[in-house]
């Protein structure tokens, strides 16, 4: 509905530019005294409605090298997607053999080499804060490719769509079934298709969880039937919200409910790569027949090629739109045109602002891609990406935190001295378990002795982490506060940890 | 509302007439679906009003059909988590103190329950980290009245101190100065000789006049050295821990006035498992002999 309203503007705009006066109104008078006023009453049928009804969009089916791009895209990003959990590695006898696991109950996420314990979810964080630059650097660069090709809901969507293509036919064949009656070929089309839609949500919401548990074992579980409550629970969710989101509301989940193309506005510039319409080659259009000489009109033969391919049902003739997702369909179907009608190719095709102003073809190898925009992203995003380098390869197998007890703040034993107390914890990464000698410095005359453990040593076992209480007494401190260091050396091995911390007495 | 509709020339949309710096408001419509999801909405919280407790009442409440409370929620998982504990309090009643100690799941177990049984019932006197007060014992030293093994501390809270408990542990010390046993002056010279034990006396002279004193009065229950005697629960004098606070005027008021502490008996009033917790408890609050 908003298209037609926007071709009806597009039309009148064009009809003024080829000199169309608008008409004069309200100037005249039926008899003197007797004015007209302007008005329309409310409840006129040319009045928009409070509530607009979706309009059906049925997408034709495009060809050429964008709709490849597309379908290596989706094959890849799903093949991953379903595909993840299933792959292997070796991590040792105490730990999980399956790549990508998100294990909860463990509180541990493995990621191929990476384990990610609970206290460094800052590394999901950076993973987070790379994805959303690369998002920016790529939205500069080239618009919203991530929204036309790699986007979930693009691919899923896509998918539906082929679904829906594979039973029901192209879109002249979808259309037609569409005004057709019930009858038995339609209802059979129609439950065909949502049946094929929800098997995707449910295989899509089946590869969810696999990446929660050990895959094998939960795929046993589910056809033995002894999966627990809350992985179907999961499958159902996806499930539902795939066949909701990716086969029924498809393009209004990006008009409607995604924030970034209310964003994305910011991210471009006049020298973004964004899917445009060459207006000055393409202008005037109109109807054009076989053998008519191309002179004084423009190569777009109204044929809207363009439009009946769009996903989400717009024309790029408008120019920019919050609708458009970017995903290039326009320009193979309109470059299908142009070679049938041998005209130039491109009359849609990537372009800048910056070249769509000089009225002339902008190459790629023209566009400045290196700017201050840009640069900034790429410098961010290094950044970012070497901090993260850098923590993870210098990161420690093992960790030692130190609590001090602050109620009460120091004892005063029986022979006068002061004892102050922590608690340690210490955490074992590796995969087999590991003997400690613990030791404090900084304060004289120091003696240590752990709560429920003899001597000076504890064992951490494999991949966990062990509370342990320590006492730290000395002779008169002489001091309110003192600074205490506490000691980790692995016995037989070379990790060792510090912990700087305070010993406390009584007031001088 | 006749007023005039204007159309927003770019878009061919209806403007609300409201006009920012010269940015005017669209009046797009919004999509059906929305609406019908605001509907649902609606229709949701009219079933939750039904289901749920939802609506006051004069004196009560709309309890809902299926009668949901989230007091009886709470009391469910009470009784739940102490059907999960059982298994644990039971061998907590089987087991001896020192085998408690001995097994880590049953003294991790005790560890959690003592510390809460303390904070509900011990902290009130010897503070939440069990670091005393004045004439309420620092547990967390290792300074014991009536013994800090596992088995003394077991018994001190089963009985209580001077608690009226028929086996309480009792001791008193006789108020010298109020009785009028010693003078002044001999008050005042056994104050510096219990100083002197622990090498504070500011009175040389007047703590060897004490030194009699003490041999005479004090030696029977505190030892001659000042020792102490945990079976009397008689302090040690000679260390650096003082119940009363260690300055002269402290030990002066003591001899003359006498101190007797009160703990109650804890059998009766807590389970002997929870006794046994706390037992552990505070026996691994680092003074535990």
């Amino acid at each position: 509905m908003a298209a037609e309203g926007l071709q009806d503007l597009a039309d009148k705009a064009a009809a003024e530019a080829a000199g169309a006066k608008p008409a004069d109104r309200g100037a005249a008078e039926a008899a003197p005294g007797v004015g007209r006023h302007e008005v329309e009453a409310v409840n006129k049928a040319e009045a928009r409605p409070l509530y607009a009804s979706r309009p059906s969009i049925h997408p034709k089916r495009a060809t050429g090298i964008f709709r490849n791009v597309k379908w290596v895209v989706m094959a890849v990003t799903l093949g991953i997607y379903y595909l993840l959990p299933w792959v292997r590695w070796d991590r040792g006898p105490n730990a999980p053999d399956q790549a990508v696991l998100l294990d909860f109950p463990n509180r541990k996420f493995y990621f191929f080499f990476i384990e990610i314990w609970p206290q460094e979810v800052y590394y999901i964080t950076g993973l987070l804060i790379l994805a959303a630059l690369a998002l920016f650097l790529v939205t500069s660069i080239a618009g919203r490719v991530w929204c036309g090709y790699t986007c979930p809901q693009t691919v899923w969507t896509d998918l539906m769509i082929a679904i829906e293509r594979f039973v029901e036919g192209d879109r002249n064949a979808r259309i037609r079934l569409d005004k057709q009656r019930w009858n038995g070929e339609k209802i059979l089309k129609r439950s065909l298709k949502h049946f094929l839609w929800l098997m995707v949500g449910v295989v899509t919401g089946g590869a969810f969880v696999f990446y929660f548990r050990d895959a094998p074992t939960l795929a046993m579980e589910f056809l033995t039937l002894d999966a627990p409550f809350i992985a179907w629970l999961f499958v159902g969710i996806f499930a539902a919200t795939t066949y909701l989101l990716g086969g029924l509301a498809r393009e209004q989940v990006c008009t409607y409910m995604c924030p970034w193309p209310r964003i994305q506005g910011a991210m471009f510039d006049e020298h973004s790569l964004l899917v445009s319409y060459r207006a000055w080659r393409g202008e005037p259009r109109g109807p054009h027949r076989k053998g008519e000489p191309w002179e004084g009109r423009g190569d777009c033969i109204d044929c809207k090629q363009c439009v009946v391919v769009c996903p989400a049902g717009i024309d790029i003739r408008d120019g920019a739109q919050l609708e458009c997702i970017q995903c290039a369909l326009c320009i193979d179907a309109c470059n299908e045109i142009m070679d049938r009608i041998g005209r130039p190719r491109n009359l849609i095709a990537y372009d800048t602002h910056a070249g769509l102003a000089t009225g002339k073809a902008t190459r790629l190898s023209q566009v400045p891609y290196v700017r201050a925009r840009t640069v900034v992203y790429a410098a961010a995003i290094a950044v970012v990406a070497v901090i993260m380098a850098f923590t993870l390869a210098t990161r420690d197998t093992m960790s030692l935190n130190v609590l001090r007890e602050r109620n009460p703040l120091f004892v005063t034993l029986s022979d006068g001295s002061i004892r102050n107390t922590y608690t340690l914890k210490i955490i074992n990464k590796l995969h087999r378990p590991a003997e400690f000698r613990v030791s404090v410095s900084g304060v004289e005359g120091a003696t240590i002795a752990l709560g429920g453990h003899e001597g000076d040593t504890l064992t951490v076992p494999a991949d966990d982490l062990l509370d342990a209480r320590l006492f730290v007494a000395a002779p008169n401190p002489g001091r309110e506060v003192s600074d205490l260091e506490v000691r980790l050396e692995e016995i037989g091995g070379e990790r060792s940890a510090t912990y700087e911390t305070t010993f406390r007495g009584p007031e001088r | 509302m006749a007023h005039e509709r204007e159309r927003d020339h770019v878009t061919g949309t209806e403007t609300t007439g409201h006009e920012w710096d010269g940015l005017k408001e669209l009046n797009t419509p919004l999509p059906k679906w929305w609406l019908y999801v605001f509907y649902a909405t609606i229709v949701w919280s009219i079933g939750y009003w039904i289901v749920y407790p939802a609506w006051p009442l004069a004196a009560d409440y709309t309890r809902g059909i299926w009668g949901y409370s989230q007091r009886e929620r709470v009391m469910e998982q009470v009784e739940q988590a102490k059907a999960a504990q059982a298994g644990f309090v039971e061998r907590i009643r089987e087991a001896s103190l020192q085998e408690i100690v001995g097994d880590e799941d049953l003294r991790r177990f005790a560890m959690a329950g003592g510390r809460a049984s303390f904070g509900d019932n011990c902290a009130g006197c010897h503070g939440a980290g069990a670091e005393g007060a004045p004439g309420y014992p620092n547990l967390a030293d290792d300074a014991w009245l009536w013994g800090g093994t596992l088995d003394d501390i077991h018994t001190t809270l089963e009985v209580g101190i001077r608690s009226g408990h028929p086996d309480a542990r009792v001791s008193e010390m006789p108020a010298f100065g109020v009785d009028q046993i010693l003078s002044r002056e001999e008050i005042d010279q056994v104050a510096e000789y219990v100083l002197s034990l622990s090498g504070n006396a500011t009175n040389q002279q007047a703590a060897e006049a004490g030194a009699t004193i003490f041999a005479d009065n004090c030696a029977a229950c505190h030892g001659e050295n000042g020792e102490g005697m945990t079976a009397l629960g008689a302090p040690n004098l000679s260390d650096a821990i003082w119940l009363y606070g260690g300055q002269k005027a402290d030990i002066v008021h003591t001899v003359t006035h006498s101190r007797a502490g009160v703990m109650p008996a804890w059998s009766g009033r807590l389970s002997p498992e929870t006794i046994k917790q706390l037992t552990v408890y505070v026996h691994e609050l680092g003074g535990g002999q």
